[in-house]
């Protein structure tokens, strides 16, 4: 239907545009094909603005007050006051270190298994579409809703993952209701949920590699571990890095999971930066405090972003070579 | 003859460590569609996991009990609406910055892709309560194209990259303007790629949660809200959490399944580019 629609329109499109050609409108056609960008572009540009860069500018400036939404006392200009008093607060360092310990583990694991899964995939294998779909459900389900799914399974009383723990002779865990065991726990869900991206991306480019330097390496004599090391890794790590990089991003900015299942507990356990910034914001009421934390972990994002960007532009420039 | 059992063997693993495989990646899905359709006590009890008597009281539960109407139609209105407003505003700027190389627009779209959604969160909550707009589809909307307009201009550039410029070149030539090829020609011939922006910013939207929870109140309720405040009851009732999470996952499970090959695409754009 939409392709038929198509094809009559590019024949159609010789047709002299009566309509438009007298004088008036004339002259409008012509000014708008004249600023033609700018038209395309301005009303993105005017979202960026509104959406976009005056609530950052205004988020710093609001990181410089005192600011208690609670009381009724007016928004006091304290200066760096709240950098100082988050850089010397053990609960902003506890959530920093939990932010940065969880998303690498996780994103670690994620590679890993996503490449070697893509790997064992990337073979003529029957069912290989339907493979790749029921891999995008975790990715696509509602996070919300994932979170409960998970909440059920990790329940200690009634919950599967006892039930199997129990199967396999290992003693019942807590899992997301204890300390020690909630970032793994919530790790679980997020690797559930985000090896398909890491699986698919290694897929995808695995399927552009040449053919040629597999069947040079066979001829040489290689086995299959060294055509996988020295053949296929170094070619598909570009690709692979680049995945990598946008799932750690996603993996530092991780909210909805943890708190649809602990809201950053028990205690302050699973609180990661997103999960205090929200909590200094909308339970304390503290929204200087609060805009200082987000400052500092966008700047925390940023940084860990341009260092793996660098190591992809390396790698990058090394295979070119 | 030995080489040929061989690898029959090898297929047969292959086959049945993909079964595995798959059955990981569902399990969760399935447990929480069997448990909808459990008592409260038959989920309590672990003696028959898997063979029951199926209840739909849970579904009729959420319905009746807990008023899930709204929150369906109120995720579908900013679902839709920010849909297509990104749409309308993404199309044309992803088209400029494919064809006029606006460098910078496509560095700044870019970077908000990766912006956590909380950065937000503060001044939006107090610029929307002084122009009274906490609680509305407006600002529900206006929030959830954060999402969709960076991911619809993500994924429509290389889309349009595609497309060659002689198609364009001789429209122009049989005096097109440019809006005019851009309405009749190119947009049709970028459907698929519309198609897939269209579908997931749909999905991201209808799956927010953190803009909700700032933003809305009790006329505008979210889904993903209207599932989470289930777990601030007192005792959870599993089965009904169960039932609304089969309700909100229904529909993007069915796109997916639907549009797989779109969305895989959209979903690794960019990264296999480079």
């Amino acid at each position: 239907m939409i392709l038929g629609d198509s094809r009559d329109l590019v024949t159609g499109v010789a047709k002299p545009h009566s309509s438009l050609n007298s004088g008036e409108s004339m002259r409008f056609n012509e000014w708008v094909e004249k600023h033609v960008r700018q038209i395309f572009t301005l009303p993105a540009i005017f979202f960026v603005i509104v959406m976009v860069a005056f609530p950052l500018v205004y988020n710093i400036v609001i990181s410089f007050r005192d600011w208690n939404l609670s009381s009724y006392a007016e928004p006091s200009w304290i200066g760096l006051k709240n950098y100082s008093s988050l850089l010397s607060d053990a609960r902003f360092w506890g959530a920093m270190w939990r932010t940065l310990a969880f998303s690498f583990s996780a994103v670690v694991i994620e590679t890993i298994l996503g490449f070697s899964i893509a790997l064992f995939l990337n073979r003529d294998l029957r069912g290989k579409n339907l493979t790749k779909t029921i891999f995008l459900l975790p990715m696509v389900a509602t996070p919300v809703a994932v979170g409960m799914i998970w909440l059920l399974i990790f329940e200690p009383t009634m919950g599967l993952a006892n039930y199997l723990l129990k199967g396999l002779g290992i003693a019942p865990q807590l899992w997301l209701t204890t300390r020690k065991t909630v970032l793994p726990s919530l790790m679980i869900i997020d690797i559930w949920q985000w090896t398909p991206i890491i699986m698919l991306i290694s897929l995808a480019g695995l399927a552009v590699l040449p053919k040629d330097p597999y069947e040079s390496a066979r001829i040489d004599g290689a086995n299959s571990f060294q055509i996988l090391n020295m053949v296929t890794i170094p070619q598909v790590l570009p690709t692979l890095l680049a995945g990598v990089l946008i799932r750690l991003i996603d993996a530092l900015k991780t909210y909805d999971i943890i708190y649809a299942t602990t809201q950053g507990g028990p205690g302050e356990a699973s609180e990661t930066l997103n999960i205090l910034g929200y909590v200094l914001g909308f339970s304390y009421f503290k929204m200087g405090r609060s805009a200082a934390l987000i400052v500092l972990f966008l700047v925390t994002v940023t940084a860990i972003s341009l260092i793996v960007l660098f190591l992809k532009n390396r790698t990058d420039k090394k295979i070119e070579v | 003859m030995k080489k040929k059992t061989r690898t029959t063997i090898t297929c047969t693993i292959s086959y049945v460590s993909l079964v595995a495989l798959l059955l990981v990646v569902l399990f969760p899905i399935i447990w929480m569609f069997l448990a909808s359709l459990k008592t409260q006590a038959q989920i309590q009890s672990m003696d028959n996991l898997l063979i029951f008597k199926p209840t739909f009281d849970n579904y009729i539960a959420v319905f009746t009990g807990y008023d899930f109407l709204k929150p369906i139609i109120n995720s579908s209105i900013i679902a839709t609406a920010s849909t297509l407003i990104g749409l309308i505003i993404g199309l044309p700027a992803s088209y400029a910055i494919a064809r006029f190389k606006q460098k910078k627009l496509s560095l700044t779209i870019l970077v908000i892709r990766f912006f956590p959604g909380i950065t937000f969160l503060i001044p939006w909550f107090i610029i929307f309560s002084r122009l009274g707009l906490i609680d509305t589809y407006l600002a529900l909307t206006m929030s959830h194209l954060l999402i969709n307009l960076p991911f619809i201009i993500w994924i429509m550039v290389p889309f349009f990259e595609t497309i060659p410029r002689e198609i364009e070149e001789s429209a122009r030539v049989d005096g097109c303007y440019t809006v005019t090829t851009f309405w009749k020609i190119i947009l049709p011939l970028a459907s698929p790629g519309i198609i897939t922006a269209m579908l997931l910013s749909f999905v991201f939207s209808w799956n927010n949660f953190v803009f909700s929870m700032v933003l809305s109140g009790g006329r505008t309720k979210t889904l993903p809200l209207a599932i989470f405040n289930f777990v601030s009851y007192a005792q959870i009732n599993w089965g009904a959490l169960m039932a609304a999470s089969v309700v909100i996952t229904i529909p993007v499970l069915i796109l997916a399944f639907l549009t797989q090959r779109y969305i895989i695409s959209g979903l690794t754009a960019g990264a296999v580019k480079g």
